[in-house]
């Protein structure tokens, strides 16, 4: 009974995890007639499917071309992601491994003010980064972009990566360094290789993050540089069909869904097996 | 090239880790640090690898001040009582890594990482990774690590701690021979066996509550304790300490044993003392004015011998029996002490007086 009722919510669940994602898949493949008349699910059987919907979001019908916004997306995300990790991952090892503090704040207090940054809503933090960027020149550039959001970034990754290396024998890196190696050598050549896991946890959370910020995309770009989800806002504010904005839906989840598959198999191995018996 | 201690202190907000710790120890010789858990062994050990800060004193190996070398200039090889290694390299990545950070060529690193892998029985694993070796052989790489660069220090904290009693003892044979080719350095090995402490060290230094009380040749350590804390440290099972009197010639012992003064005791003055006495030195059966009946309230068995936990109305005395032997809690067996082979105590814990003297 108690079986039956857990794959019963699994599949409740499942349900409600996928039936709006596959109602967009479909409806993206389907003609007008077939979005207007009633619910159809079954492509082929039920209605002949189209790439109506497909053509209009990737310039070939000359309605909109999201492939530019798809390019500045991958490359604000890629390189705040990048900068995100390259930095926090340092701050993490040091707050993992080292005592800081000035009077009666300590490394807890210091892990807390990174996450701070995250639990303030982002809305607080819009005019002072317009500002800024304006006086930079950054304003509507991907540098802005890329700065801006490595500050969003950076507290997950710290706090995320913190727990990581917590989670590592401090004996490898003090084996390391009476071995011959400085403390940045002992992180860099013994501590990171056995962070793949964790950096790959740190960094996946970093893209999503990255890559569905709607907020300061639209705050802090205009139109030289338009980051996929504004592209994806701005359809729905115009008279897009339907099969067109659920395309549009599809394609901008693709890439994550494709790397989420490349990176689950360093999620699933062993990292430091062998380290410490 | 001598290492030297001199008045090494290291202290918490809270407590005393280390007090006054002063010593000067040679190249070439095994110094076993012996102590029960907390007593300092593994912070002495990683206040000397730099691991640890001294709040006091100066650490010297040679004409260098070696507490204010920083860790990874220090030439200090370790080996910790957990089987620590790099697990994303194979053995002989993990033998050759300290070469390689040492400057070594990397033909000569994996000439020198083979011949050390052989010599510690690991050559048809030499591709593996620890993960996919059994816990002896994980710490046969750890040593090989530490042994393979020659360092001047070599510091062994309880290795052989999480090994199966019998590798223990293939290893501790091996030790003997591995640290024999290590004459340049010095080797100091932390361990809270005495068996292990006996048959490997060249010098013995008992420590206690974060100070050394005790060293010396460890036969003689071990026959002529300082005091009480070192004779229990250096026996295991630990000795029997009960409270005696000696008066008009004769030793007595609570209400019931009472003993003309063996031959040894015989120039201590009247008064009130404690005896301690080893475990194999207590035997079942008698009925003498040197036995007493008591209760059995722990029996267990340790490899090819039992301990037996007897109380008796003077306290608790333990017995090593030769065999495995079947005892339950509350049985009642008489005990017999053997009156040449007790340790006389000051009441404050100091020796007065032990067998054979």
């Amino acid at each position: 009974m108690k079986k039956i009722l857990k794959y019963l919510f699994i599949i409740l669940w499942s349900t409600f995890v996928i039936a709006p994602l596959s109602w967009a898949l479909v409806t993206s493949f389907k003609p007008a007639a077939a979005v207007n008349n009633g619910a159809t699910f079954i492509p082929w059987l039920q209605f002949q499917p189209t790439l109506d919907g497909w053509k209009d979001i990737t310039g070939i019908s000359g309605y909109a071309n999201l492939f530019p916004a798809l390019i500045n997306s991958a490359t604000i995300t890629f390189f705040s992601t990048l900068v995100s990790l390259s930095f926090g991952c340092m701050a993490a090892y040091g707050l993992s491994r080292f005592s800081y503090g000035w009077k009666h704040y300590k490394n807890p207090d210091i892990i807390f003010f990174f996450i701070s940054q995250r639990i303030m809503p982002p809305a607080v933090l819009a005019v002072p980064f317009f500002i800024l960027l304006k006086s930079l020149n950054l304003l509507d550039t991907k540098l802005g972009l890329v700065l801006v959001l490595t500050s969003a970034l950076m507290p997950i990754v710290v706090w995320l990566l913190v727990d990581f290396f917590n989670q590592l024998p401090k004996e490898i890196d003090e084996m390391a360094m009476l071995e011959g190696c400085n403390p940045f050598e002992a992180f860099i050549r013994t501590i990171l290789p056995l962070s793949k896991p964790g950096l790959t946890v740190a960094g996946m959370f970093a893209i999503i993050f990255g890559w569905n910020d709607l907020f300061f995309g639209l705050v802090l770009t205009f139109t030289k540089v338009q980051t996929l989800p504004v592209a994806v806002v701005a359809l729905n504010g115009t008279v897009t069909p339907f099969w067109t904005l659920s395309a549009s839906a599809i394609f901008s989840i693709l890439p994550l869904i494709g790397l989420a598959f490349v990176v689950e198999r360093f999620l699933s191995k062993g990292g430091f097996a062998g380290a410490v018996r | 090239m001598n290492l030297n201690l001199n008045q090494v202190s290291v202290e918490s907000e809270a407590e005393i880790i280390l007090k006054d710790i002063s010593f000067d120890f040679q190249p070439g010789k095994i110094y076993v640090l012996i102590g029960r858990t907390t007593s300092g062994k593994t912070s002495l050990m990683r206040t000397i690898a730099g691991l640890l800060e001294p709040t006091d004193g100066e650490i010297h190996l040679g004409v260098t001040r070696l507490d204010e070398v920083p860790i990874w200039e220090r030439g200090i090889a370790m080996v910790y009582q957990q089987f620590i290694n790099y697990p994303q390299r194979t053995v002989l990545n993990n033998v050759e890594f300290p070469l390689l950070r040492a400057g070594v060529s990397k033909a000569d690193a994996k000439a020198q990482a083979l011949a050390m892998i052989e010599k510690v029985g690991l050559s048809e694993f030499v591709n593996r990774k620890p993960s996919q070796l059994s816990g002896g052989q994980q710490q046969r790489v750890a040593i090989a690590r530490a042994l393979v660069r020659n360092t001047r220090v070599i510091l062994l904290d309880e290795p052989l701690m999480n090994l199966d009693y019998k590798l223990r003892e293939q290893l501790r044979e091996e030790f003997r021979v591995l640290f024999k080719s290590t004459e340049n350095s010095v080797t100091i090995y932390a361990t809270t066996e005495p068996s292990e402490a006996l048959f490997l060290g060249d010098e013995l230094l008992v420590m206690h509550e974060g100070r050394i009380i005790q060293h010396g040749k460890p036969n003689l350590v071990f026959e002529n304790p300082a005091n009480i804390d070192v004779a229990q440290i250096v026996n295991d099972p630990p000795m029997s300490i009960l409270d005696a009197e000696i008066k008009d010639g004769k030793v007595t012992i609570g209400n019931l044993m009472n003993f003309a003064t063996p031959s040894h005791l015989k120039t201590q003055k009247d008064g009130s003392y404690k005896i301690g006495i080893r475990a194999s030195e207590v035997v079942l059966g008698g009925s003498h004015s040197n036995s007493e009946e008591g209760e059995v309230s722990l029996s267990e068995v340790s490899g090819s011998e039992t301990l037996l936990y007897v109380k008796l109305n003077i306290g608790e005395v333990v017995l090593q029996l030769e065999g495995i032997h079947d005892y339950y809690i509350g049985q009642k067996v008489t005990v017999s002490l053997a009156p040449e082979r007790l340790f006389l105590f000051n009441m404050d814990g100091t020796l007065c007086a032990a067998p054979g003297n």
